[in-house]
């Protein structure tokens, strides 16, 4: 395979975009509801200690949430752009959980957030809560029918060949919905996603009850937000587990190269062990695996320590057996390390929040130093890096193939990856844009980055003020120094009525961007 | 009705959705500059799309699965085929999105003039582009026995295409300057009006022109009704904005929109995207289409749905009718320094 042909390049420019997007998804949607929770609990309560905890993680929300809209729509597009061949075979089956998504969440999460950022001081409160508990629900929605469209490609369910149009053809819509695959990815990717934001919720109180000496209010609140994230954090680690084996399971039945290739284990075995790490070229040779846990790979698919686990050179040969001549292994490398990446890291997260438990309940105080306020803040990461490499082992495992086939189903339903590309586009053009999406996309990630750290920095003060200053300090804003101050609470609202929308006199915006 | 027929009406429905609301997005964006002297007057406009523009776009997202869902074969051409102007289409709305939330999160002059071009320059792009696009669709390409496009990028900036350009992104202006004059109060409001009187002429011109060039050369009978509710709508916008009922003026931009996009499409059924090189190798409702079961769960999905989305989305402009002006904008806060 060349390097600078178009189909590396649309693989290339495949992963790194949607490994990208997939960096502000789970936080989307694991802080929308963290945030509607916070929001809910000032409503019940009244304490304004969660109404500084929603504005100050709600304009963290939406500081990550716009990057995610952007781009959100070059995955739909790039189907298309990059991948036609593939978009005619599976458009049948694939294109309606994706049409799906667009009219059932990506309108509910859109119009309600708008409705959530612009209501403050517009809507009733109780209206208001319920618009970000919508848009809160219309992204764990999005989240199932993407879930139910990767799955179909994972394990085509609901769907045969059709020889006169040369494409797969859907049948039976409910089973793609109810995919086992669907089933099982979803409460794992949805894990993911609240753990990342709890983890990020935590992370972030931690580091400002421990570096910023906050307000009494604020000190409140941060404490609050800490616990629930830790716990969060805990019950998330369990719920990835747990649907993490029932993958597993899935997995070995329906993707038995994949499989093997996650442990690279190239004999089949009983009783197969699971490595901590290798040391050497998994792909190349079949001893380097170091400290195999006896019996672990065997249970995790079968629930039996004993189970025999088919290897990669046995799996190749049954392959070669139903689909003819070729190399059917993935990178066994890549599959290999990303598998472990992602449970190492994933566990770093629930180590962390675990001990912070423990050390809250013995010390019952915050550490004071400095180191303890960077840990705090770099475990903020890892989910991040744990959940691309599960994704980077999902899709890698499944290669070569785009859509694997069902060993138990259609098997003319399937595609080569080398296949699927788009046979109209030159190469060329696939290296602009997917060079300008890297660099664009490194250069906004850049930028919301350093709005995180300046929004995080300053605190919930800033967040409820609605704007930070500048670097070059000018204070106030341009235009508008001729206007009177406000009120000062202006985050105060009317209890109950909205204000008048007839009236044209000035009555001030709570908030405006 | 074939169900096939009805989606492609469902589509040609959809992308009136997203050109009507997205249209005066973009119109309000090409007109930042122009129209907003200063920093509040630019954050007076985009205030009057900031809580909606967003679900605007959503028509996009929905415009392009439902291509795929119902048409996989069009999806697929269209969009590897059209790949250089669906790129820069990508780029310039990822910029302009990540413009309107950004732009207000740091007190910089600067910082806020630099997104401001990202939101001008991201709005220009695609209403020049979606033009020239569907232009170009109606008009027919290349498109060889596998139905790839074998054109290149110049094949679509033909004359066509071109006005088709020009006209989008002049009706999309109009669009936009009605919408700020009903949106606004003061200065900005005064200043949209004489923009739409200014812009009106050449829509009504440039739009009648495009129209009427493709009606002569590929529309039906039925076709004409488009053609003429499309130039007839201009005119009554141009009078209702003259005689300030912008509410008219403004539902008439919408009308001529939805005309515009009616009669393209309408005389495009029954092909989705004809090829120029051969009529056999045509893509039609028929060849592009998924089967009977996908596009009846698909029917199924949007007849429930899409009630249910337009009852919602009317409402946020229900919540957010009201006009703002700087007076309205919140008072310049207490900028916060942070240690």
């Amino acid at each position: 395979m060349h390097a600078l042909d178009a189909l590396s390049l649309a693989r290339w420019q495949f992963g790194i975009t949607t490994v990208y997007h997939f960096i502000m998804v789970p936080l989307t949607i694991g802080l929308s509801m963290l945030v509607a929770w916070f929001h809910t609990r000032w409503y019940r309560h009244g304490d304004e200690a969660d109404l500084r905890l929603t504005k100050f993680f709600g304009k963290l929300f939406l500081i990550n949430f716009a990057m995610g809209v952007v781009t959100g729509i070059v995955q739909e597009f790039q189907f298309g752009m990059n991948w036609s061949v593939y978009s005619r075979f599976v458009g049948d089956v694939f294109g309606a959980p994706l049409a799906m998504e667009a009219l059932v969440a990506f309108f509910l999460e859109s119009t309600f957030l708008g409705l959530w950022i612009f209501g403050w001081g517009r809507l009733s409160p109780r209206l208001h809560l319920a618009t970000i508990w919508a848009a809160a629900i219309g992204t764990w929605l999005s989240a199932y029918f993407i879930v139910a469209a990767n799955s179909w490609m994972q394990h085509p369910v609901g769907a045969s060949y059709n020889p006169d149009t040369g494409r797969a053809e859907l049948n039976d819509i409910v089973a793609v919905l109810t995919n086992s695959t669907t089933l099982a990815a979803y409460p794992h990717v949805i894990s993911g996603a609240v753990l990342t934001a709890a983890v990020f919720v935590a992370g972030i109180s931690a580091w400002q009850l421990i570096r910023r000496h906050p307000s009494d209010v604020d000190r409140r609140g941060f404490r609050r937000a800490m616990r629930l994230g830790l716990w969060v954090t805990i019950v998330a680690g369990i719920g990835l587990a747990v649907s993490g084996h029932f993958q597993t399971r899935l997995m070995f039945e329906q993707q038995p190269m994949k499989m093997a290739a996650a442990e690279a284990l190239c004999e089949t075995e009983e009783g197969a062990g699971l490595s901590v790490f290798a040391i050497g070229d998994v792909s190349q040779e079949c001893d380097v695996r170091s400290l195999v846990i006896p019996g672990l790979v065997s249970f995790l698919a079968t629930d039996d320590f004993n189970a025999t686990i088919p290897g990669v050179i046995d799996t190749q040969a049954q392959y070669q057996e139903l689909f003819g001549p070729g190399d059917y292994r993935p990178n066994l490398v890549v599959t290999y390390w990303s598998f472990r990446a992602m449970i190492g890291i994933g566990l770093v997260s629930v180590f962390a929040a675990t001990a912070a438990l423990i050390w809250l309940r013995v010390k019952e105080t915050m550490p004071t130093s400095v180191w303890a306020g960077r840990l705090a803040i770099a475990v903020i990461f890892t989910p991040f890096v744990g959940n691309a490499a599960g994704w980077i082992f999902t899709e890698m495992g499944r290669q070569p193939w785009v859509v694997a086939p069902n060993l138990a189903g259609d098997l003319e339903i399937r595609l080569l990856t080398a296949d699927a590309v788009s046979t109209s586009v030159a190469g060329w053009t696939v290296l602009i844009s997917m060079v300008t999406f890297t660099l664009v996309y490194g250069a906004l990630g850049v930028i919301e980055l350093i709005l995180l750290k300046r929004y995080v920095e300053a605190g919930p003060d800033a967040a409820v003020a609605g704007i930070l200053a500048g670097d070059d300090g000018d204070g106030g804003s341009t235009a508008d120094d001729d206007q009177p101050p406000g009120p000062e609470d202006r985050d105060d609202w009317p209890d109950g009525s909205p204000p008048s929308n007839e009236s044209d006199d000035a009555e001030r915006l709570v908030f405006a961007y | 009705m074939e169900l096939t027929t009805f989606w492609f009406a469902t589509i040609a429905v959809l992308w009136i959705g997203y050109f009507f609301l997205e249209g005066f997005d973009f119109g309000v964006g090409m007109l930042l500059h122009p129209l907003g002297r200063n920093d509040a007057e630019r954050r007076v406009m985009i205030n009057t799309i900031g809580p909606v523009w967003d679900g605007n776009e959503v028509w996009l997202l929905t415009a392009g699965g439902a291509m795929f869902a119902a048409f996989p074969n069009w999806y697929a051409t269209l969009f590897s085929g059209f790949y250089l102007p669906l790129f820069l289409i990508l780029l310039a709305l990822i910029f302009r999105g990540v413009a309107f939330e950004y732009r207000g999160k740091i007190d910089n002059p600067r910082w806020r003039a630099r997104w401001d071009l990202a939101i001008a320059v991201g709005s220009w792009v695609p209403a020049v582009l979606w033009g020239v696009a569907f232009a170009n669709i109606v008009r027919g390409v290349p498109i060889d026995a596998n139905g790839d496009f074998t054109g290149t990028l110049f094949t679509l900036l033909n004359p066509f295409g071109l006005l088709g350009g020009v006209v989008t992104a002049t009706l999309f202006i109009l669009h936009g300057a009605n919408f700020l004059s009903l949106k606004t109060v003061g200065d900005v409001r005064q200043r949209a009006n004489r923009v739409a009187q200014a812009a009106a002429p050449v829509a009504v011109v440039g739009g009648g022109a495009f129209l009427l060039w493709n009606q002569l050369e590929r529309g039906s009978g039925w076709t004409w009704v488009p053609v003429v509710a499309t130039a007839a709508a201009l005119v009554i916008g141009t009078i209702a904005g003259r005689r300030e009922l912008e509410g008219i003026a403004f539902i008439a931009t919408g009308v001529a929109i939805a005309g515009a996009v009616i009669s393209l499409f309408g005389s495009l059924y029954p092909d989705v995207m004809p090829s120029t090189t051969d009529p056999a190798y045509s893509l039609t409702v028929e060849n592009a289409s998924s089967t009977d079961y996908t596009l009846r769960v698909m029917t199924g999905v949007a007849v429930v749905m899409t009630p249910i989305v337009l009852l919602y989305q009317g409402w946020t402009y229900w919540v957010f009718r009201k006009r703002i002006g700087p007076q309205h904008l919140p008072a310049p806060p207490r900028p916060f320094v942070h240690s």
